[in-house]
C-alpha cells in the first residue's frame, strides 16, 4: 500500500472522486501505517474508520490525526498530561467535528507537549516524540506528534494548536507545512485550553495546497466560541507560480545573531529565490518584536495559571486522594501535572498576583499592543513579514531540557505573530546538515488566501524533497 | 465620664438570581429542585474545552436593574476571571465583572448604589455529617444544577445606619426588582441573598472604622438580627478598649452566633483578570430601547402617582408603592366602584395589614379586594360604623364572604336616622341626669358618657357624630 501513503491529501481525496480509491483502503493504509508508529508520534489510534465519516465531502474520507488536546468524544483526550490520563470527553471539539462532516475522519490523536506547554514535544506525559528525519532529535512543539506523523507518512494531515509557534516550528523541523491562522477564525471549542488569547487550531500537511484545503473546512463562526468569527473570504487552492508585485518584509531587526548559519543561509537563498519570481524584498523595522518572548512568556503562563485551575481532581481526570480538601488539591497537582507546566502556573500566578498584576500582565499585554501597532506599520509597506520559522533545526533530544530559556528562544520567531493575532504559515526550505528547515511567512489578519498563494509559489521554487522523511512509504 | 455614642455604617450587597430561561454561560435551563446533576452540560461543568457564551437576557435583565435604580449604564463592559479554588466552582474561577461593571452609580430610596454587576453562580455543596459545614463534614456532595445560574450583584454605599433601615430598604429592593420581574427574589430559596458590609464609629465623626462583612443572612428577620448582633459586638469592642478586626464572618441565625470565616491575612488573592474566552459586552440603542421598554412602574413613580393622582397622603403612598403585593391589591379594590382612595387606604395598611400579619400577601387572604373595597364604601355611606366595619373584617379575614351579607346576618348594620336613634339617645339622657344637666349647662366634656352609652346599647352600631346631633338637639342646645 507504499503508493497509497505517497499521495498527498488533496492528490488522495482527488483519487477517491474519481472513483480510483476505495476510501476504505485509503483509511486502512493508513491505520496499518500509525498503528506501526515507532516515533512515538500517536498516543491513540483508532480500530476502524467511524461509522459517521462520510467520504462523499470534498475531504474524501482523507482521514486526519489529531492532536491529543483536541476532545473527540468517547476518544482519549489528554493533552499530553497525566492528570488526563484515559480522560475521554462527552463531546467533540468544533473544528474536529467539521473536518469529519467534510470527509477526514478521526485516525487518531497525536503526542503533544503537556498543555502544549513546550517546543521539543519532551514535555509530554506520554514520552518524547522522534523526529522522523533522524531518531536522536527532537520533532519541536508543542504539535510534536501531529508533525512527525505527517512528516514521517504516518498520517496524509494532522491537526494541530499553535499558541507561540506550536505549529509553525514542528513544521519547519519536521519538513512539512504549517499554518496558524488569523485569531477567531477557527472555533477554539473543544480545544483543552492553554492561553486562550493565543491558542489557534491550524494544519499540519505534506503541502501548501493541503494546507489551503484543509483550513477551508476549519473556518467559520461558532456559536459556541464568543471569540471565533466568520471569515471575510472563502479559502481557494493556490495556484501562484510568480510573486510579481508582492513585497517580503524582513525585519530590519534580523541580523542572523542567534540563528544557526545553515538555516540563515537557507533563509536568505529563499529570499533570491523570491526575487527571481518577480518579489521585492525590504527591510521593515519591528521594533517591538524584541519583546515578544518577555510579552508572551508573561501572558500565555498567566492565562494556562487560570485555565487549568479546573483540573483540581473533583471531577474527571486523576485525583490523589487525601484527608482533606486542600492535601488532595495540591497531591493531584502534584502528581498530575510535569515540571513545566507547574513552572508555568507558578510563573502565571505570580504575574497575576494582586501588586504585580499591573507591572506583569498589564505591561505585556501593552507590549502586545505595540507589536500589533508594528505589524500594522510593517504591512503598509509590505505584503508579507518574513523570516526563517526556527533558529535552528531538530536538536538532539535533552539537549536543552535543562536549561528551559534556551528552550523558550525557539520560539523567538514565531511569537510574535498569535501575539498580535494575524496568519503565518511555515514551509519546508531546504536542508542544513540533512535537517529541514523553515520559512515563516506572516500576514495581516485574514490574508491567508494570499498567504497560501505566496507561499504555494515560493514551494514550487524550493522544490523540497520531504521524501526522505517519510519513513512509513 | 459619658460614654461614647456609636453609629452602625453598613453597604449592603445583594446576589440575585435572574430568572433567565437559560444560565449564563451555557444553554441548560435553570433548575428548580430537580433531581442533583440533572441540568448540568460540559460548559457548567467546566470540563476541558468548553467554552463560555453571555446570555443576552441576563445582559437584557442586567440593564432593566440598571435603568431601574438609576445607574449610569457603561456603553462596554468586560468579564473577568475570579480564580479560587473551591469544589463549588468547577473551572477554579467564576466569571465576574470587576474593573468595568455593567452598571455604575444610582439611587432606590434613600440609599445610593455603588455598582450593579453581572456573573455567574456557585454550584450547591451538601456536606454530608454532623457540622454541616465543610470543616469536619463526613463527605461533601455537589450539586451543579445551580452552576452558572445569571446573577446580578448589587453593591451599595455604605448609606445605611441601622439595621431596620437595612432590612426596610432590601424589602423595597426585592419590590423593585420583583416589579421588574428578573427574578424570584425568595431569600429562603436562595434567589435573593444578603451580605453586609458593617463599620461603627463615634456618632459626629466622619471616619469610617474597621468593617467586617457578614454573610448568609437568608431572611429579612435575619438581616436584622445578625446586623445587629454585629453592631453590638463590635460597640462592645471599642467600649472594651478593643479594635475590631477585619473579618469575614458567618451569621448562625439558630443560635445568633457570630462565626469569623477568615482574616483579612486569610484573604484570597483572586487574581482577576480579562476573560479572554469573552468579547466585550457592547450595549447597542436597540438594547437600551428594548430594556426601556420592558420597564414596568416602579415604587418611585407609583408612590408619586398615588400622591399625585389619588390624593393619598405620603404614609400611605409609600407603604403602597414600596410593598407591591399591598399596592396591587389597593390598586385592585379600588378598580370598584362608590370607594375613595384614601378611606381605602388605610383599610389595606391598617386594618388588613394587621389581621394578616407582617408580611402576607392579602392577594393570598381569603378577604377579596371587591369586599374590602365595598365594606369601605358602606362605612362612607355610613351604613356600617367603624366599629362595626372591623367585625365584619374579622368575619372577612376569617372565611370571606360579602360584606353586605355579613352585615345583615350579625345584624351590624348601622342604626342610623333620628327615628331610630332618638329614643336611645333620649333612654340614655333619661339614665344619667346629672350629665344631662351638665351639658345642658355648657359643659360638653362628658358627652362621651352619654355616647358610650349609646354605643353600648346598639352594640357600637350607632354613629358617633349622629349621637351628638341627636343630644344637642334633645337638649335644646
Amino acid at each position: 500500500m507504499s503508493d497509497i501513503l505517497d499521495l498527498t491529501a488533496k492528490q488522495a481525496a482527488d483519487a477517491v472522486a474519481t472513483g480510483d480509491l476505495d476510501p476504505k483502503d485509503l483509511y486502512e493504509a493508513y491505520r496499518a501505517a500509525s498503528a506501526a508508529d515507532d516515533l512515538n508520534a500517536y498516543v491513540w489510534v483508532a480500530d476502524a474508520a467511524p461509522a459517521d465519516g462520510d467520504a462523499s465531502g470534498e475531504l474524501g474520507g482523507v482521514p486526519l490525526a489529531v492532536k491529543d488536546l483536541f476532545c473527540t468524544e468517547g476518544a482519549p483526550s489528554q493533552a499530553g498530561s497525566k492528570i488526563l490520563e484515559d480522560y475521554r470527553p462527552p463531546y467533540t471539539a468544533t473544528v474536529v467535528r467539521k473536518l469529519a462532516q467534510a470527509g477526514a475522519p478521526l485516525l487518531g490523536k497525536t503526542n503533544q507537549d503537556e498543555f502544549a506547554m513546550g517546543s521539543s514535544n519532551e514535555n509530554s506525559a506520554y514520552g518524547p516524540v522522534l523526529n522522523p528525519w533522524d531518531r536522536t532529535r527532537v520533532p519541536g512543539g508543542s504539535s510534536g506528534g501531529s508533525a512527525a506523523a505527517v512528516a514521517a507518512g504516518y498520517a496524509p494531515w494532522a491537526l494541530g494548536t499553535d499558541t507561540g509557534g506550536s505549529i509553525r516550528q514542528p513544521a519547519a523541523l519536521c519538513g512539512i507545512v504549517g499554518l496558524k491562522p488569523t485569531y477567531g477564525t477557527v472555533s477554539r471549542y473543544g480545544m483543552i485550553a492553554f492561553a486562550s488569547s493565543l491558542d489557534q487550531a491550524g494544519p499540519l500537511t505534506r503541502d501548501v495546497t493541503d494546507s489551503a484545503l484543509l483550513y477551508r473546512h476549519m473556518v467559520g463562526r461558532d456559536g459556541r466560541d464568543s471569540t471565533s468569527l466568520e471569515h471575510p473570504e472563502e479559502i481557494v487552492l493556490p495556484s501562484a507560480t510568480r510573486l510579481d508585485g508582492i513585497t517580503l518584509g524582513v525585519p530590519a531587526e534580523l541580523s542572523g545573531e542567534g540563528v544557526e548559519d545553515g538555516v540563515m543561509a537557507r533563509f536568505e537563498e529563499t529570499l533570491k529565490l523570491a526575487e527571481s519570481l518577480g518579489a521585492t524584498i525590504r527591510r521593515v523595522p519591528l521594533p517591538h518584536a524584541d519583546y515578544g518572548l518577555s510579552a508572551y512568556y508573561v501572558i500565555a503562563p498567566a492565562e494556562a495559571s487560570s485555565n487549568l485551575a479546573r483540573f483540581d481532581g473533583v471531577r474527571y481526570g486523576a485525583r490523589v486522594d487525601a484527608d482533606d480538601l486542600l492535601s488532595m488539591y495540591t497531591r493531584t497537582r502534584h502528581d498530575g501535572f510535569g515540571p513545566e507546566v507547574k513552572r508555568r502556573i507558578m510563573l502565571g500566578t505570580y504575574a497575576l498576583s494582586s501588586g504585580y498584576y499591573d507591572a506583569y500582565y498589564g505591561r505585556a499585554q501593552r507590549v502586545r499592543t505595540k507589536i500589533a501597532e508594528d505589524f500594522d506599520n510593517a504591512f503598509a509597506d509590505v505584503d508579507f513579514v518574513v523570516t526563517p520559522t526556527s533558529p535552528s533545526v531538530a536538536f538532539e533530544l535533552g539537549a536543552k531540557t535543562d536549561d528551559p530559556l534556551a528552550m523558550y528562544l525557539n520560539d523567538y520567531f514565531t511569537v510574535p505573530m498569535p501575539l498580535a493575532g494575524i496568519p503565518a504559515i511555515s514551509i519546508p526550505n531546504g536542508l542544513s546538515e540533512d535537517l529541514p528547515t523553515g520559512f515563516q511567512l506572516a500576514g495581516p489578519a485574514f490574508s491567508e488566501n494570499r498567504i497560501f498563494e505566496a507561499a504555494y509559489a515560493l514551494e514550487q521554487a524550493i522544490g523540497f524533497d520531504g521524501s526522505k522523511g517519510r519513513v512509513a512509504a | 465620664m459619658s460614654a461614647v455614642e456609636y453609629e452602625p455604617v453598613i453597604g449592603l450587597e445583594i446576589h440575585v438570581q435572574l430568572s433567565t430561561r437559560t444560565k449564563m454561560f451555557c444553554g441548560c435551563a435553570l433548575s428548580f429542585g430537580e433531581p442533583p446533576n440533572t441540568r448540568t452540560c460540559p460548559v457548567c461543568l467546566g470540563l476541558p474545552g468548553t467554552l463560555p457564551v453571555a446570555n443576552a437576557e441576563a445582559i437584557h435583565y442586567g440593564l432593566m436593574i440598571g435603568m431601574a435604580l438609576g445607574c449610569d449604564l457603561a456603553p462596554r463592559s468586560i468579564f473577568h476571571r475570579k480564580n479560587y479554588f473551591y469544589p463549588d466552582l468547577p473551572k477554579g474561577y467564576q466569571i465576574s465583572q470587576y474593573d468595568e461593571p455593567l452598571c455604575r452609580g444610582g439611587r432606590l430610596g434613600d440609599v445610593r448604589i455603588h455598582r450593579v454587576h453581572l456573573e455567574e453562580d456557585a454550584a450547591k455543596l451538601v456536606h454530608v455529617g454532623a457540622s454541616g459545614r465543610l470543616h469536619a463534614s463526613d463527605a461533601s456532595i455537589v450539586d451543579f444544577n445551580r452552576g452558572g445560574t445569571p446573577l446580578a450583584e448589587i453593591v451599595t454605599e455604605p448609606d445605611v445606619r441601622s439595621a431596620e433601615q437595612a432590612s426596610e430598604w432590601l424589602k423595597l429592593l426585592r419590590t423593585t426588582l420583583r416589579q421588574l420581574g428578573v427574578s424570584d427574589v425568595n431569600m429562603e430559596e436562595g434567589s435573593l441573598r444578603c451580605d453586609a458590609n458593617i463599620s461603627v464609629r463615634p456618632v459626629g465623626t466622619k471616619e469610617l472604622g474597621t468593617k467586617t462583612e457578614l454573610k448568609n443572612m437568608n431572611s429579612f428577620r435575619f438581616i436584622e438580627r445578625g446586623i445587629k448582633a454585629e453592631v453590638e459586638r463590635q460597640i462592645g469592642i471599642l467600649r472594651d478598649g478593643g479594635q475590631v478586626v477585619q473579618e469575614t464572618l458567618h451569621y448562625d441565625p439558630t443560635t445568633g452566633a457570630i462565626t469569623s470565616l477568615r482574616s483579612k491575612e486569610e484573604a484570597h488573592d483572586y487574581r482577576y483578570f480579562p476573560e479572554p474566552d469573552l468579547t466585550p459586552v457592547s450595549i447597542t440603542q436597540a438594547m437600551l430601547d428594548r430594556a426601556r421598554e420592558a420597564l414596568p412602574e416602579l415604587p418611585a413613580a407609583r408612590e408619586a402617582r398615588f400622591k399625585d393622582e389619588l390624593g393619598l397622603n405620603g404614609e400611605s403612598a409609600r407603604l403602597l408603592a414600596w410593598r407591591a403585593e399591598l399596592g396591587d391589591y389597593f390598586e385592585s379594590a379600588l378598580s370598584s366602584n362608590g370607594v375613595e382612595a384614601q378611606p381605602l387606604a388605610n383599610w389595606v395598611t391598617n386594618e388588613l395589614v394587621q389581621r394578616l400579619g407582617g408580611d402576607a400577601d392579602p392577594a393570598e387572604s381569603k378577604v377579596e379586594p371587591s369586599a374590602l373595597a365595598k365594606l369601605v364604601a358602606l362605612v362612607g355611606e355610613r351604613k356600617v360604623t367603624q366599629g362595626a366595619a372591623k367585625q365584619v373584617l374579622d368575619k372577612l379575614v376569617a372565611e370571606g364572604g360579602d360584606p353586605q351579607a355579613i352585615v345583615e346576618a350579625e345584624g351590624l348594620g348601622a342604626v342610623g336616622g333620628a327615628d331610630e336613634l332618638a329614643p336611645v339617645v333620649a333612654a340614655a339622657l333619661e339614665a344619667n341626669p346629672d350629665i344631662a344637666e351638665r351639658l345642658r349647662g355648657g359643659d360638653m366634656k362628658p358627652i362621651g358618657v352619654i355616647v358610650g352609652h349609646v354605643m353600648r346599647e346598639t352594640k357600637g352600631r350607632a354613629d358617633g357624630g349622629e349621637v351628638t346631633r341627636l343630644v344637642r338637639e334633645q337638649l335644646g342646645l
